[in-house]
């Protein structure tokens, strides 16, 4: 049951194949049995989960269901839900019971869909190996001496582990694309302001977008269905159509130009990734797309760009995480200072205390204008630098990351070489751009995803990209050595 | 040495919008504490602001009615500080991109002269809520209920000269807004709180001194006696040779004293950035246009109305304008009442002094216009005397009655003008009282005017209720034809 995708759960279900208690019920024991291995969820929410499954049977029963009903999922525990802990992967939040539904999981109720849990993460989104988590590294289901990719790391290792089959995540420079890479499954960040932030943590919020990761561009796309839209509570949220998704998946990439930046192919990129990414375009020229040298001139910029917008928004938005009204408090503070001091010292971890102080130098008198201010104008160039390549071509394509997973220890301890992690995943972030992670080859037994970058709200056209991909490949059915 | 006093104010004026500037909770003043704070006013984690645009709209009629440049893009700035009752580590303000630019007013300094002071800016901002230290064992406790209510933060040049003109430009600045209907104005809840900078510098010197401010001023009579005192304790400082600190200042309304707060130096670095969460605020000429129409007639333009159509004096219609409601009420009477001189002269007079002596504001007074009207068309009319208006008013006032014409009988108010009658009564008067006609005929000419006081008197207790006026007359005219 649990090597069904979204879809084939969806329609299961719908032909009375068995009940959503049942399929529920078959999650909640393999993460039960299984989830030790990889710590991939924060809380299993077994209970509500059941209780959810027994009414979407009920409405099922009663003829008024659709095809999200009692289809069971989870999500990545950045996203507020109600009466359960939101915690960002972080001690800050361990006792924080979420008083509201972000608007992503609240549509997810809406629809009927049952939430096992809450995923893994890195702390506060902050990372590329789901190593900084107060709970704990997760562990990537392929090889366990390897991370899962992050922040979203415990949303593809569920996945890729069988535990649930479409979980939601978050991508502000790479997030999702990156872990869907290293844990072989399926994953799309879409264009910034078409999915609702509204409940979904901050970590940077001109960068932070919600978006699915699942087996395949199919159950990614049911799952953007659901998650895409247009919320008035998010002001940054863009009224604009939602497409369904699932419409255009089996249109041919034939005449179809995909453009390949040469800054992401020079001599940096290690030639065995070269090679596998390479083989993986030749199926499009396959099915007839054309190829076409790019480029994207400033790409050298994104790193230090995003290292200097993402740490500074996060200054401001993690200073609500104060001990007074929730969250970690301190024993027996003297007086306010001393309050504030320890319980944030004490409440955050590492990367996010390194975070918040790079963000307040950069934001501080006198250096707002070099760092800041000049990282935006970056970015605009950035921006530009894709506007023109679109001119030319209907999708990017490139590698997620400079290699498969790595493994435990190799980067936390160098936090330069983990922030080059992102080299080829940032730029989409800075651009607003939607971008995707596809399974698309194996080095040393270990998947490795290819990134498609699209045009705004090109969604459509990625997941098209992505399911014939699918078509013509097997790597997403690729089944991570040892799982049962 | 002879100094020039630079003085510059910071006007917080909280708008009367219903739900606040970034949530949908309730701003109503005085409620339990925390019941008006919702999950964005306690700054969970994934909240996010969505921008009130009733705020925008009485932001930029404010602009407008001071003349202003209008932020046709403006954007929203977090402030980061660490404070208690600042839920989400920042405020939400605008820093770079105000929605309101350089405009003017003009204030009155008495006896009809006015200055212009120019207005640097006025941008929007959240209010921060309330920190509360008595009854909660050495801890402190935290009102919500005002987080997040709008605010316009209004700042002036530094162009005001001394406390009077400070105090002037607060009132004046007061008087707009409740014009506008865009703030209560009301000083003792702190829906405007004001911040005074003030420096000195020798006469003639270009360059500004060292400034201090002082921080939420809350009454008129404060902020003219906060200046004061701040002068003379900067004046003293500097004469003896000394220099003044940069810093932020309270003011003792106990001790009529100043006193330092913290210094500038250890503040914050407030590291200002465009808030992420929020778009730029992008507006067209057709919405200031839209808003524009909404405009009511202003103070300025109220009083030059009041001189060139109602014939006032300057300082009459001046002190008549200068609330919306005092300026509606006294238009509304006047037009019952058929005169414009003398419904200013009651209102400014008689009304003014009864509100005063009650302690009420002319929102709540017991007389309306209308009665008003009423009573002063009969003044007019010569139907009933001036004394007895102030019957009628006093009696409606007191809740004796409120139909004006019914409390002229009742009272026995209505005076006699009938000329032949009066005439009759004089003769009888005059007839009764020959030793009081005698000596007025042997009054010199020059010293008659008081010598017939008692024949009015006589008079009029001989008939109640007639007109003094034609009573004088006929008495003058009766008394030549004696001699």
């Amino acid at each position: 049951m649990h090597n069904k995708t979204l879809a084939q759960i969806s329609q299961d279900l719908q032909a009375g194949e068995y009940s959503s208690v049942e399929v529920t019920q078959h999650f909640l024991d393999r993460i039960k049995n299984l989830d030790g291995q990889y710590n991939s969820f924060i809380t299993v929410t077994d209970e509500q989960a059941l209780t959810q499954a027994k009414a979407a049977d009920e409405l099922r029963a009663a003829g008024n269901a659709n095809e999200w009903t009692g289809v069971p999922m989870a999500h990545k525990d950045i996203f507020c839900t109600e009466g359960v802990r939101t915690s960002c992967g972080s001690k800050m939040l361990d006792k924080f019971i979420a008083p509201y539904d972000s608007t992503v999981a609240d549509n997810f109720n809406q629809v009927g869909a049952v939430s096992l849990g809450k995923t893994n993460m890195d702390e506060f989104a902050m990372g590329s190996s789901s190593e900084s988590s107060f709970y704990g590294a997760v562990k990537n289901p392929w090889n366990a001496e390897h991370v899962p990719g992050g922040s979203s790391g415990g949303s593809a290792a569920a996945v890729a582990a069988r535990l649930a089959p479409g979980i939601t995540a978050t991508d502000t420079g790479g997030s999702i694309r990156q872990p869907a890479s290293f844990c072989g499954v399926t994953g799309i960040k879409p264009t910034y302001g078409r999915v609702s932030r509204f409940g979904m943590i901050s970590y940077a919020s001109s960068l932070d977008q919600g978006g699915p990761i699942a087996r395949t561009a199919e159950d990614a796309a049911m799952m953007l269905n659901v998650m895409a839209g247009f919320d008035k509570k998010d002001s940054t949220s863009i009224e604009r159509d939602v497409p369904d998704y699932r419409a255009n998946l089996n249109n041919s990439v034939k005449g179809m130009t995909i453009g390949l930046p040469k800054e992401y192919f020079s001599a940096d990129l290690d030639p065995v990734m070269a090679q596998t990414i390479q083989d993986a375009i030749k199926e499009y020229e396959k099915m007839g797309a054309t190829l076409k040298e790019i480029s994207l001139p400033n790409t050298n910029l994104c790193v230090p760009a995003y290292y200097v917008i993402a740490p500074s928004e996060c200054s401001a938005n993690l200073s609500r995480m104060d001990g007074v009204r929730f969250g970690h408090r301190c024993e027996d503070p003297k007086d306010v200072e001393d309050l504030y001091k320890r319980s944030r010292s004490e409440g955050f971890g590492d990367e996010v205390q390194r975070r918040i102080m790079l963000g307040s130098y950069a934001l501080s008198a006198g250096f707002y204008d070099a760092y800041y201010k000049k990282a935006q104008q970056v970015r605009r160039l950035i921006k530009n630098d894709f506007v023109a390549a679109f001119n030319d071509v209907d999708v990017i394509m490139s590698p997620v990351a400079p290699s498969p997973a790595f493994k435990f220890g190799e980067k936390s301890k160098d936090p330069v070489s983990m922030y080059l992690e992102d080299i080829y995943t940032l730029a989409t972030n800075l651009a607003g751009l939607p971008g995707m992670s596809v399974p698309a080859g194996m080095i040393n037994d270990l998947p490795v995803g290819l990134q498609l970058i699209g045009n705004y709200f090109d969604e459509s056209r990625l997941l098209n990209c992505a399911h014939q991909f699918q078509t013509a490949t097997d790597w997403h059915t690729k089944t991570p050595t040892g799982l049962k | 040495m002879e100094w020039e006093v630079v003085i510059g104010l910071e006007i917080h004026a909280q708008l009367a919008t219903k739900s606040k500037i970034f949530s949908g909770s309730s701003t109503e003043y005085g409620a339990d504490a925390n019941t008006q704070a919702n999950i964005y006013d306690l700054g969970l984690p994934g909240v996010l602001p969505v921008f009130n645009e009733e705020a925008l709209r009485m932001a930029v009629k404010f602009g407008l009615a001071i003349d202003a440049e209008i932020g046709m893009k403006s954007v929203f700035d977090r402030k980061n500080y660490f404070y208690p009752d600042s839920p989400k580590g920042y405020q939400i303000t605008q820093l770079h991109e105000p929605i309101v630019g350089m405009g003017h007013i003009d204030i009155d300094l008495g006896e009809g002269k006015t200055r212009r002071i120019n207005v640097t800016r006025a941008h929007l901002e959240e209010d921060a809520g309330k920190s509360v230290h008595d009854g909660f064992d050495g801890q402190s406790g935290i009102d919500l209920n005002r987080c997040g209510t709008p605010l316009i933060e209004i700042v002036s040049e530094p162009e005001l000269r001394n406390a009077k003109e400070a105090s002037a430009y607060f009132r004046k600045m007061q008087s707009i807004v409740m014009y506008l209907g865009i703030c209560d104005g009301n000083l003792s809840q702190g829906s405007m709180r004001c911040d005074c900078n003030v420096s000195l510098r020798p006469k003639g010197q270009e360059e500004l001194g060292t400034r201090t401010e002082i921080k939420n001023v809350n009454s008129f009579k404060n902020v003219e006696r906060a200046i004061e005192v701040e002068i003379e304790r900067q004046m003293d400082i500097l004469e003896d040779g000394g220099s003044i600190t940069q810093e932020t200042r309270l003011f003792d309304a106990d001790k009529n004293e100043t006193r330092s707060m913290r210094s500038k130096e250890v503040a914050n670095d407030y590291r200002y950035f465009p808030d992420p969460d929020l778009l730029p605020v992008i507006i067209d000429e057709e919405y200031v246009e839209a808003v524009r129409a909404t405009l009511p007639e202003l103070p300025e333009q109220k009083k030059a109305r009041f001189e060139t159509e109602h014939g006032l004096s300057a300082y009459n219609a001046g002190v008549l304008s200068a609330s919306r409601e005092m300026a509606d009420y006294f238009e509304a009477a006047a037009e019952i009442a058929g005169d414009y001189k003398i419904t200013a002269n009651w209102v400014m007079g008689d009304v003014s002094a009864a509100l005063n002596k009650n302690e009420i504001s002319i929102s709540d007074i017991p007389v309306s216009s209308k009665q008003l009207g009423a009573i002063l068309k009969n003044v007019k009319s010569n139907a009933i005397s001036n004394d007895g208006a102030k019957e009628v008013f006093n009696a409606i006032w007191q809740g004796k009655g409120s139909d004006v014409d019914q409390l002229i009988d009742q009272l026995g108010l209505k005076q006699v003008s009938d000329t032949s009658a009066i005439e009759a009564v004089v003769a009888q008067v005059l007839a009764d009282n020959p030793k009081l006609v005698e000596g007025y005929l042997n009054t010199p000419e020059d010293k008659r005017a008081k010598a017939i006081g008692p024949f009015i008197g006589a008079t009029r207790k001989a008939a109640k209720g007639v007109n003094p006026q034609v009573v004088m007359e006929v008495l003058k005219q009766k008394l030549s034809e004696l001699g």
